[in-house]
């Protein structure tokens, strides 16, 4: 059983239809890109998987490990092991980073029927984890996000993905507004977090992220449908021609 | 008996048979004193929206409650302090029904350069000059709660800090309201005088049992040349609890005042601040959060007077509204001729965590002077959906991130509280509250 299909996936926002049957398989242990051009419905797709508000399924299914995904809220989706990594993390002034992460980690512990950490196995827990990812104790300690630059928000994304252990990641624009220092960083954090246990979704404009994080797979989305899928060269071709070949297909 | 003391209007009814019995009965100034206020109240009656500073907040229903004066009343038992007053470490004056109750309090633990006393005690000579400070009752404003405080003039603690003198323990007045039977109004008068170069820390905690009672309390508070007063309040009313306060403060040259309030119980709630800046480099802080649900009803009314140049004003208010709760804000800043180079800022933030929940704002500036720097606002929102799905989406469900984000919003108010103790005594007191909301929630 794939860990993520989605069948024939349409939705709508605003009554306009946004994606027009998307069908993706993926299996555990893969990494697949989602490329294309601006407004073809990749963060349409992230948000309809991880549950937002204002995103309307109008037709098809989504499955993890076989359960009915689109039955679920947001935090049911994030407890059965569904990440979102934000293109934009907001900020949540007044909330303190380990805060937020504690009752994160803690709900998600629940909802497995494993034991709540106490504060002092979760700062124990946390801190190799925030060590590991390039998080200092100050990001911690700040409210959530709250004056973060772009690399540390984005950072901070990959600390929380390492500390839920998701089984699919959902990275949304990851490399947006980084530098190439900031990139590597965040590549080498999501290079870590790979592993035969989860699947990871990578949503992407460009292909420079895919140099350092690469893909079994790439799939072209265009105006809410998958158009083209192929192997990490797709990539690089794609990165050489532009999307424009398909502007010309549809035209 | 005087004339003109008996006057039909809710909570005066009974008035004729309480007077003789009010403390300094007799006496030329007090007698007067009453009189003026019971003129007034009767001239104004019980606050309505025909009163332009009540036009949000009427006691109309409150009237027709049958209150009989804690002063006729017997003085209820009590055991013990009851639960829900701030946990700090302070030297307790505790009141109950306004009547300051000895056995409660730490009367032999005040600290040095500081005495307390009760008002029946002050009036009979023990407290110097208080004629004046008692009788400065706040001119031209229509006031007719505080007029009917000086017309039930009795109860209450007069507290002077000496000059010079920087006190550490903090004090704590707890006023307890409680009424078993029959509902209850008491008024009491507090007195707080900062001497010249002077520090001190002085806490309020309002808590109460049963109900319905009618606090209508006033606070007098002067703060000497170069004086500092933080001065933090929490209003935890009973239920049922009504909750009308004056705080008339001066604040003399360099004087800096730090109000906190907090706002988490009673059924209709006034709490009103006046401050006269009348030395020039006086600085007046009024921060505070109120959180509200059920039908009640917090009203915020503050007038920043700046009478002299340079002063400096900031105010803060942060509220949280749930249910049919319904919060008012009335924020005035009035700029004399000749106060020249004031600061002054001014704004109210509401959150509205249902349909039915409501708020006013009613800021405004009056300014007669030219080379000035102020400003205000207010806003009303609803908790922002982006970030409740960052929550979410995270595992955390709806409930425990909507509690999240209200904590984040309320406790924002408490930065101005430097201690991080002090500061977790009105946290628990918010985490409570919050608690209480998904506990209903549940049921």
């Amino acid at each position: 059983m794939a860990l993520l299909e989605i069948n024939d996936l349409c939705a709508t926002v605003d009554g306009k239809e946004i994606l027009k049957g998307i069908n993706l398989s993926l299996d555990s242990g893969q990494v697949h890109a989602i490329m294309g051009p601006n407004g073809s419905g990749k963060s349409t797709l992230s948000y309809v998987l991880s549950g937002r508000a204002g995103y309307e399924v109008t037709g098809g299914e989504v499955l993890l490990d076989g359960k009915n995904l689109l039955e679920m809220d947001p935090e049911e989706r994030a407890c059965e092991g569904v990440f979102l990594g934000f293109q934009y993390p907001v900020e949540i002034p007044g909330v303190p980073g380990t805060t937020f992460l504690k009752t994160a980690v803690n709900a998600v512990r629940r909802y497995r029927g494993e034991s709540e950490f106490d504060a002092m196995q979760f700062v124990k827990f946390v801190r190799a984890k925030a060590k590991e990812f390039n998080v200092s104790d100050d990001m911690l300690k700040r409210a959530v996000n709250s004056g973060f630059s772009g690399g540390e928000k984005k950072r901070n994304e990959i600390l929380q993905m390492a500390v839920l252990e998701p089984r699919l990641a959902i990275l949304d624009e990851t490399d947006s507004g980084l530098d190439i220092d900031a990139l590597k960083l965040v590549a080498a954090g999501v290079n870590a977090m790979r592993g035969p246990e989860r699947a990871m979704l990578m949503i992407t404009h460009y292909q420079r992220l895919l140099d350092y994080v690469v893909p079994d797979m790439v799939h072209v989305l265009f105006e809410g449908q998958i158009v083209k899928s192929g192997p990490k060269e797709l990539a690089l071709e794609l990165e050489k021609e532009g999307y424009c070949q398909f502007f010309e297909t549809a035209a | 008996m005087p004339d003109g003391m008996k006057i039909d209007l809710p909570l005066a009814e009974n008035y004729e048979n309480v007077a003789p019995v009010l403390v300094g009965a007799g006496v030329d100034w007090l007698d007067a004193l009453r009189r003026d206020g019971l003129a007034r109240y009767g001239a104004l009656g019980l606050p309505n929206p025909r009163v332009e500073a009540w036009k949000y907040t009427n006691l109309t229903r409150m009237g027709r409650t049958k209150f009989i004066s804690a002063v006729t009343a017997a003085q209820p038992s009590l055991d013990q302090i009851p639960a829900g007053a701030l946990d700090i470490d302070a030297v307790k004056l505790v009141l109950v029904n306004g009547r300051l109750r000895p056995e409660f309090s730490d009367l032999d633990q005040l600290p040095d350069g500081v005495t307390a006393m009760n008002l029946a005690e002050a009036v009979a000579g023990k407290s110097p000059d208080l004629q004046g400070v008692l009788r400065a009752v706040v001119s031209g404003h229509d006031m007719p709660m505080l007029a009917l405080n000086a017309a039930y003039l009795n109860d209450g603690v007069v507290i002077d800090v000496e000059k010079g003198r920087a006190i550490d323990t903090p004090i704590h007045l707890i006023s307890i309201g409680v009424s078993d039977e029959e509902p209850v109004a008491f008024h009491p008068r507090n007195v707080l005088r900062v001497g010249d170069g002077a520090a001190v820390t002085v806490y309020e905690s309002h808590i109460g049992l049963g109900g319905p009672y009618l606090s209508n309390g006033a606070m007098d508070i002067r703060i000497g040349e170069d004086a500092l007063l933080r001065h933090r309040k929490l209003q935890n009313e009973a239920e049922n609890g009504y909750h009308v306060a004056t705080a008339s403060v001066v604040l003399e040259a360099r004087a800096r005042y730090e109000n906190y309030t907090l706002h988490v119980g009673g059924l209709l709630v006034r709490n009103e601040i006046h401050a006269v800046l009348s030395g020039s480099g006086a600085d007046c802080n009024l921060y505070g959060a109120y959180a509200g649900r059920g039908n009640q009803h917090i009203d915020t009314t503050t007038f920043v007077d700046h009478a002299a140049a340079e002063c400096t004003s900031r105010e803060v208010y942060k509220g949280a509204l749930d249910d049919n709760a319904r919060g008012v804000f009335q924020g005035k800043i009035l700029v004399r001729r000749g106060a020249q180079k004031t600061d002054g800022h001014q704004l109210n933030k509401a959150l509205l965590l249902s349909e039915g929940a409501e708020i006013d704002s009613k800021p405004e500036l009056e300014i007669y002077a030219d080379d000035v720097k102020c400003s205000h606002g207010a806003t009303a929102g609803e908790l922002d959906e982006e970030q409740l799905f960052y929550l979410r989406a995270r595992g955390i469900n709806e409930a425990e991130a909507r509690d999240l984000l209200v904590a984040a919003f309320l406790e924002d108010s408490l930065d101005v509280i430097g201690d991080e103790d002090r500061r977790e005594a009105f946290r628990s007191i918010i985490s409570n509250w919050l608690a209480g909301r998904s506990q209903r929630q549940e049921d």
